[in-house]
């Protein structure tokens, strides 16, 4: 139905706007990829989008025809070269990319346009899948302006206007749009289970690791994008006491700390409970199953189980931000007895490593005795007047590590104390583990909540002291105290780069607001909060049925609201005209109609003619009609309202024969 | 395919006078509304419905709720731009069609004036093969020129003409069926070639009495002539101005073209000789009288005296 036949084979050569208008969302749509594409990739295409606008701008050519299969096999080879497939989100995406600006060389006609247009709509939400976050989301809807401007401007006959000027009815649309999408938005029946398979996980993405190597967390350390965010039921906790367990790490072989995944499973460890705490995480994916906890929790969340060392461990991994309530207890004694298997798990060390280290801790034991608290002691004295010092960027370490670390260099951050900590703890015979996860955050006034960002990731060690079970010991607060109370910033001082600056806060506590409220409220909208959403209107459980419903009802509105607005026509604005519409409908009840193409002094003589009893009153109104609508340019205020007046009170009245 | 079309399209009319009502004839002016403004969808505009339906279901399944909103938006806009189309017809009114003058076989230039109230952008009719866009502001009337295919001299009625936009993102097209009550009159075809008509014996005579007076050469002054052309000595025998009259050639004679004198010919030959030698008589500014069985034209010259005669030659049975 698109084109009567014979005007297809046509084919309308497309104008220069609506090139311009593609070119400009091919470009978008590069930016948008740039950041997970490969460079040199992103770069040859933006080249080419380039030459191909100037190219067909200045010339108003073709593009050489012999180009196009040349690049289209370089294309393919360079994503196969670089990904070893073109299948999977990552290489397609690539292609895809690829193809639309490839696309633009054999742009000539109308029909192409139209097909560049879709695929790049396409391409603009796949650029979702790779970031969802609020400033993607808001760029790829700035993309969807040009698209639409793009199929506007291929109409022929219209007005002419600016490039810029051509978007306004494109923002137009989408902004009466608005409404009609959030409905959907919020209606359309979420999936409980994928059809198939969810894109594999971005492994490349920081966060915590289920194993700990010292010098490792450096990446995690100075990435400053939110990790979670966390509001409590209640008071927030002292800064000291903000500590978000993640992995809890037993096994040591020299180099680096690892989660053991089947040590973990099994009855959650006895806690003793003095007072808890309820809070709320809003957790950005990391593509890990361990979910952070504030230390030490009580339940573990739907879909998620409690595990030995009371880890939270969820049922798949977080691919997309989840939100969980939990309650955990700040003062509590864990595991107040310890059984055997678990004693010597915890004072196991690699054999012939560290020999100094344990020289160290021998020499502890002998000193002290039987006294364990003492010898944490001892060990966080020595860190704290050992001249140790904290800093991000600590010298290499060699084979027996934690002998380098605590004789030699004597520099590094918490992974490294925590490490080093363990390790002594171990050697003088006191059961010691290695726990990650996050400590402190920035506390936000404004939004009530705790931001946890990826470089407030911390490492601290545990030790079980008799009758006081497993102790929380934090050797880098014995280095470097502001690392506890005031969080990363504070102890990495100069280090840190310029956007951690104090005047920079003010402006991004606002801004992380706006994204906490987009994270939890738009991309957090599950199927299960979808299910919640009818709750305040006295439906508990909105199954997707009830959902379809609704969904139908409100399109309905808005399709009413639509119609209304489309079959509303602006009438002109004459009273007179009005009023003497009114008196055709009084004299049309006596059957005086008038005709098409009847003039009104024509009309109203054939009235006062068909009433002679009334012929005074009409040949009057007859004269003052025609005076107000000739006689002046616009009716005369004071004699319009004469006629209105008279019209009103103008009663045919009944002849009887 | 096409031909299943056209038959589905056939079995349409007949069967549902409700959906081919204002496919009829009626009189102008025809105003658009909602009763005869019909929408479908495009081959672009169902392309791009599948397209979004991948994108539905991409975004459900990646449970991703930013790219679900980007679909979403796109669909609404997609929905919306169909009232757009709709608005874009609803209310246009054709006032007026002007027929130009044809012969048969030639196409015939109709214009067409719409009114609207509104600025409308992209509007397009289609008349038979030829198709042209427009755009209407809300000011003043808007002329449109259309060629009309002709094929035979007389009355042809006015086809149905299709009125349709795809505005504004061609992913409708909204549409609606125009068949103004009017006619056209076609004129007939000259044939190519053949004899020039006979000067009666009379004509002959009043040519030679033109010749031999000098008088007859002489007209009233009109308001525009060239000074040089005034004759002034025959001027001041009468009391008002006389002018040498050279537009009226004097070698020309007059001809009386006389249905009556082709014997042995049918019709429609006598027709297209007629009109050959009108055709004639026009260019070389003769003046020239025709007698028809349904009419008689007295002598003149000029487009005016050359259209009524036209006219009268086309509408003959």
């Amino acid at each position: 139905m698109s084109a009567a036949p014979g005007k297809t084979a046509l084919k309308p050569a497309i104008g220069t706007r609506s090139f311009d208008l593609l070119s400009l969302t091919c470009a978008l749509v590069l930016a948008l990829h740039t950041p997970h594409l490969p460079v040199p990739l992103s770069g040859a295409l933006a080249l080419i989008l380039g030459w191909r606008w100037w190219q067909r701008r200045q010339r108003s050519a073709r593009a050489p025809g012999w180009l196009k299969i040349p690049l289209l096999l370089l294309l393919t080879l360079a994503v196969i070269a670089q990904y070893g497939s073109v299948f999977g989100r990552a290489p397609g995406t690539a292609l895809a990319v690829g193809l639309l600006i490839l696309k633009l060389l054999e742009t000539e006609t109308e029909r192409d346009v139209r097909v560049g247009v879709g695929f790049a709509c396409f391409t603009l939400m796949d650029a979702l899948l790779f970031d969802q976050g609020l400033v993607s989301t808001i760029v790829v809807v700035l993309g969807l302006l040009p698209a639409l401007a793009t199929l506007r401007a291929m109409q022929p006959a219209q007005l002419s206007t600016s490039l810029a000027r051509t978007l306004l009815p494109a923002v137009a649309l989408s902004a009466a749009a608005l409404p009609l999408a959030l409905l959907g938005f919020l209606l359309v029946p979420r999936l409980s289970s994928p059809l198939w398979g969810a894109p594999a996980a971005d492994q490349a993405r920081s966060g915590l690791s289920d194993s700990m190597s010292p010098g490792e967390f450096t990446e995690l350390l100075t990435d400053d994008r939110p990790a979670m965010r966390v509001s409590f039921d209640a008071a927030p906790p002292p800064p000291d006491q903000r500590y978000f367990r993640a992995y809890v790490m037993w096994d040591y072989d020299g180099r680096s700390w690892r989660y053991d995944k089947h040590q973990a499973a099994g009855q959650p460890a006895p806690v003793e409970v003095a007072g808890s705490v309820g809070y709320r995480i809003s957790l950005q994916p990391g593509h890990q199953r361990i979910l952070p906890t504030l230390d030490v929790p009580l339940t573990a969340p739907p879909g998620a189980v409690l595990l030995r060392d009371r880890e939270v461990l969820a049922d798949k991994p977080v691919n997309d931000p989840l939100t969980y309530h939990l309650t955990s207890a700040l003062r509590y004694r864990l595991q107040p007895a310890l059984d055997a298997r678990t004693q010597r798990l915890g004072l196991r060390l690699p054999a012939n490593f560290n020999p100094r280290t344990l020289a160290l801790a021998a020499q502890w034991r002998r000193h002290y005795g039987k006294d364990d608290a003492a010898i944490v002691q001892a060990a966080l004295n020595l860190f704290h007047d050992g001249g140790f010092s904290y800093t991000l960027a600590p010298p290499p370490l060699g084979r027996d590590a934690v002998d380098d670390f605590l004789f030699d260099t004597r520099a590094g951050f918490c992974e490294h104390y925590a490490s080093a900590f363990t390790v002594l703890m171990r050697a003088a015979g006191v059961p010691a583990r290695v726990v990650t996860g996050y400590q402190g955050g920035y506390w936000n006034t404004l939004g009530n909540y705790l931001l946890v960002r990826n470089s407030d990731a911390h490492a601290w060690s545990e030790v079980w002291l008799d009758g006081r079970g497993w102790v929380r010991v934090d050797p880098t607060g014995a280095v470097r105290p502001q690392r506890v109370t005031l969080g990363a910033a504070a102890a990495a001082g100069d280090q840190l780069g310029w956007y951690r600056r104090d005047w920079l806060q003010v402006v991004r506590n606002p801004w992380d607001i706006v994204n906490r409220w987009w994270d939890q409220g738009v991309i957090g909208f599950d199927a299960l909060r979808q299910h919640g959403l009818l709750t305040p209107f006295g439906i508990a459980d909105a199954d997707t049925q009830t959902l379809a419903v609704l969904l139908a009802l409100g399109s309905l509105l808005f399709i009413a609201i639509g119609l209304a607005w489309a079959l509303w026509q602006r009438r002109p604005r004459d009273p007179l005209r009005a009023s003497l519409h009114r008196l055709e409908g009084k004299l049309a009840r006596q059957g005086i109609v008038r005709r098409t193409g009847e003039g009104p002094r024509h009309y109203l003589s054939r009235a006062a003619r068909a009433l002679p009893a009334q012929r005074e009153q009409i040949s009057l109104l007859m004269r003052s009609y025609l005076q107000l609508r000739y006689a002046h340019h616009e009716p005369p205020p004071e004699p319009l309202r004469d006629f209105q007046r008279a019209v009103r009170n103008f009663r045919v009245r009944n002849v009887v024969k | 395919m096409r031909r299943t079309l056209q038959r589905l399209q056939q079995w349409a009319e007949r069967r549902l006078p409700a959906l081919t009502r204002y496919r009829r004839p009626e009189p102008l002016p025809i105003t658009l509304h909602r009763h005869r403004i019909y929408i479908v969808p495009t081959a672009f505009g169902l392309g791009f419905s599948a397209l979004l339906l991948v994108m539905l279901v991409g975004a459900l399944n990646y449970s991703n709720n930013a790219a679900l909103l980007l679909t979403c938006l796109l669909g609404a806009a997609a929905a919306a731009s169909m009232l757009v189309a709709f608005r874009d017809l609803d209310g246009l009114r054709l006032a007026q069609i002007d027929a130009g003058h044809a012969v048969a076989g030639e196409p015939l230039a109709l214009t067409l004036t719409f009114h609207s109230d509104r600025l409308r952008q992209a509007v397009r009719i289609d008349l038979e093969d030829n198709e042209v866009a427009f755009m209407l502001d809300g000011d003043q009337p808007t002329a449109v020129r259309l060629m009309l295919n002709t094929d035979i001299r007389g009355w042809q009625a006015l086809p149905r003409l299709r009125l349709w936009s795809t505005w504004p993102l061609g992913l409708f097209r909204a549409w609606s069926w125009l068949h103004p009550e009017q006619s056209v009159l076609v004129w007939p075809r000259p044939e190519a070639a053949g004899p020039p008509p006979q000067a009666p014996a009379e004509d002959a005579q009043h040519m030679r009495l033109h010749r031999g007076d000098e008088l007859a050469a002489l007209r009233d002054y009109r308001a525009g002539d060239p000074q040089r052309h005034v004759a002034w000595k025959a001027s001041a025998r009468h009391d008002h101005l006389m002018v040498k009259d050279f537009e009226q050639p004097q070698s020309r004679p007059q001809w009386q073209l006389d249905w009556r004198q082709l014997r042995g010919m049918d019709d429609e030959s006598r027709i297209s000789r007629l009109a050959r030698w009108l055709n004639e008589a026009n260019s070389q500014q003769r003046q020239v009288g025709l007698w028809l069985p349904t009419e008689e034209i007295g002598s003149g010259s000029g487009p005016v005296h050359h259209v009524r005669c036209m006219n009268a030659l086309a509408r003959l049975p």
